[in-house]
């Protein structure tokens, strides 16, 4: 085994050593071993596709290629052999880095191992996750689509996942994670890698249960003049969902994240972005938009640093409270480290008011229509950024966050 | 035939003060009616009243439509009725005009879309209604949807005023089209510019202190009212120069 590995390995331990405090004990969870038990897609159950659909993966359809893992088991993946030709990869991380000496490179290297107990967990006992290589100047029109499912109650899923779309390449990603059983632990590590011109656009869409833990753990770099476009949509509840992607833009980059979370029943859920303009002339922009209703609690950060020059970035949180024990709290930070950073921010958190409901009931809609158009109106954004052939299938999504909120 | 609208000794109070104070009126299919009064008189009220916002507690009296009591019923049982309500001062509503559009109407096509060129308000569509919308365009945003709605009886609160003189005679154009396609109309307008570009209008009220005290002819109480102001009105002593000053007995003085 090479050293660096063991080395990763050694920091991961050091980490749990420390004993870091916090509400989830990942002892109770069963991690079970990787596994690569190939299922055919027409032998997957009918309630597993249907649960993917929810999550904007459609197993049936021809995308440019797939990944499927159903709790620690590579079930499926697909490559085009138009894509394959070019040279675009997809399979579990765990293969690729047994492979290809190189995606070394790429691991642990955006998001530094030891940032948290969870990274720490996932070096310690990866479960596969997806490995997504797209070569320089490769332009992929339909859309990739990775799905973590968990059937098992009471696992753990720690994946890692590795992007790289080289450079001037251009890829759309769509991830659908969700859960059959009510109880578990995910852990999702992602490292994005948008290499020079290149372009991705991500969508995640999250479906867990209530009594589930989540914790991605994502950071993008993203290198001269490219674009990464992130679009997450969580549908129902969890227990306690936390996350704070990073972007790291450098110069002329840009990164847009949007997300939209609907927090019901009992969910906790802290959900921010971090933006970080290190080279010069980037720009970005958080926009975040929250529909809490039941006793809900939702923290919306965002931050944006600003350590370079000619730099611009906006954040927006809204937040929709919908029940009288619903929570929201939002928590916007700016921070100009250089000069010449412009950097703005927008918050609101507020409730339907009674005279925008009067008023569209005399315009003839019942109280239970003008709240579902209010709130439908409120969750009408950022699929401008999106490529077009998905915005329908966005917009549907977003018409199920309307209809899910209203209980 | 029984009458559109009937409101029968209304009383009325907005935050704990009665602002109707015994009001009766009659509309009947396809008239237009227009209703002047000062500032804080109740015109709003009335018309509000008519659409059944919540804020106005009804404490006496009854409003039927086609002989239907409908006091009670709510906003949008009312607007199912054929109420429809062109706001003066409506509330900014966090949903994009667009959004509402396709809602409103069952069939969204070329029609719609010429209706908001005609009205010079196709760049809204994506904006967050009356958010920002000039006075001019909040005008004409309002009389649009009303349009949409295909009412019985149209309130309209104002269309006019803050309106410059082309678009007081396309908001003009509208109300011609609401009367053409069946609708009545309740009018409030405080210069009657706009009942120049009005085919035909059938009655004015002059509603003074919760109440009307005076209904004519349009064109004469026009002339009054601009001429001699509303004081002429108000005291009870003078009504008899004001009908005077109006020849002949005021036509279906209620
Ligand atoms: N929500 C409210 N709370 C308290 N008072 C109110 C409320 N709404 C209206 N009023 C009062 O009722 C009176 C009548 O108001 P209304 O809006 O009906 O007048 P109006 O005749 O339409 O006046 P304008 O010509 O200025 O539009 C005013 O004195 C007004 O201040
Ligand atoms: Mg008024």
């Amino acid at each position: 085994m090479p050293r660096s590995k063991d080395h990763l390995k050694e920091r991961a331990k050091k980490v749990l050593e420390r004993g870091e405090a916090g509400e989830i004990d990942l002892k109770g969870y069963d991690y079970g071993e990787p596994g690569e038990e190939e299922v055919k897609p027409e032998e997957l159950p009918e309630k597993l596709l249907r649960r993917a659909e929810e999550v904007g993966i459609d197993l049936g359809s021809v995308s440019g290629g797939t990944y499927l893992q159903i709790d620690h088991n590579v079930a499926y993946t697909m490559v085009t052999d138009y894509l394959k030709k070019q040279g675009v990869l997809i399979m579990s991380t765990l293969e690729a880095l047994e492979k290809f000496e190189w995606v070394k490179e790429y691991y642990w290297k955006a998001m530094p191992v030891d940032t948290d107990k969870f990274t720490a967990m996932t070096e310690l006992n990866l479960r596969h996750g997806y490995f997504i290589y797209v070569p320089a100047g490769v332009k992929i029109d339909r859309p990739i689509q990775a799905c973590l499912m968990m059937r098992t109650k009471r696992i753990a899923q720690p994946v890692h996942n590795i992007i790289i779309v080289d450079k001037g390449a251009d890829i759309t990603l769509v991830t659908g994670c969700a859960a059959m059983v009510n109880e578990g632990l995910h852990i999702g590590v992602s490292e994005f890698y948008v290499k020079e011109g290149a372009r991705a656009n991500f969508i995640m869409i999250h479906g867990w249960a209530p009594d589930f833990n989540v914790r991605p753990r994502t950071a993008v770099i993203v290198e001269s003049e490219g674009t990464f476009t992130s679009y997450y949509v969580n549908l129902y509840p969890v227990r306690n969902l936390q996350m704070e992607p990073r972007v790291y833009l450098h110069a002329k980059a840009r990164g847009y994240l949007t997300s939209i979370l609907l927090g019901k029943g009992d969910s906790t859920m802290d959900v921010g972005g971090r933006l970080e303009f290190v080279g010069r002339g980037s720009r970005g922009e958080i926009i975040s938009r929250s529909i809490i209703t039941d006793q809900a609690t939702v923290i919306m950060r965002g931050r944006l640093i600003g350590r370079a020059t000619e730099v611009r970035g906006h954040l927006e949180c809204r937040g929709l409270l919908l029940s009288p024990n619903a929570r929201s709290k939002a928590i916007p930070e700016l921070e100009a480290v250089t000069e010449g950073a412009e950097l703005t921010h927008e918050a609101a958190i507020g409730r339907i008011s009674e005279e925008e409901l009067n008023y569209l009931m005399a315009r003839g809609f019942t109280e239970e229509e003008a709240t579902s158009l209010i709130v439908r109106g409120f969750l009408d954004v950022g699929l401008d950024k999106m490529p077009k052939r998905l915005q329908a299938s966005l917009r549907s999504i977003l018409d199920t966050v309307a209809k899910l909120s209203k209980g | 035939m029984v009458t559109l609208l009937r409101v029968e000794r209304l009383r009325v109070s907005v935050g704990g003060r009665e602002v109707l104070r015994g009001l009766d009126l009659m509309i009947r299919n396809q008239e237009v009616h227009v209703l002047f009064g000062p500032n804080g008189s109740g015109k709003s009220t009335l018309l509000a009243t008519i659409m059944g916002l919540p804020r106005y507690k009804v404490k006496e009296g009854r409003v039927l439509l086609l002989g239907r009591d409908i006091t009670k019923l709510k906003p949008f049982e009312r607007a199912k009725l054929g109420i429809a309500m062109a706001f003066q001062n409506p509330p900014r509503v966090n949903v994009k005009l667009g959004y509402i559009l396709e809602r409103l109407v069952k069939k969204y096509d070329d029609g719609i879309l010429n209706e908001l060129n005609a009205l010079g308000i196709a760049h809204l569509l994506k904006r967050n209604l009356h958010h920002g919308f000039s006075g001019g365009e909040i005008k004409r945003v309002e009389i649009l949807l009303t349009l949409l709605q295909r009412p019985r009886v149209a309130l309209l609160d104002e269309p006019d005023s803050g309106v410059d003189v082309d678009s007081l005679n396309i908001i003009g154009k509208v109300i011609n089209k609401l009367v053409d396609e069946g609708a009545s109309i309740l009018l409030v307008t405080h210069m009657g510019h706009i009942l120049r570009y009005i085919e035909h209008v059938d009655l004015a009220h002059v509603l003074i202190d919760g109440r009307i005290v005076y209904t004519g002819e349009p064109k004469e109480v026009l002339n009054i009212v601009l001429k001699k102001g509303y004081s002429f009105f108000k005291d009870a002593s003078r009504r008899r120069e004001v009908y005077a000053e109006i020849e002949g007995s005021p036509k279906g003085k209620s």
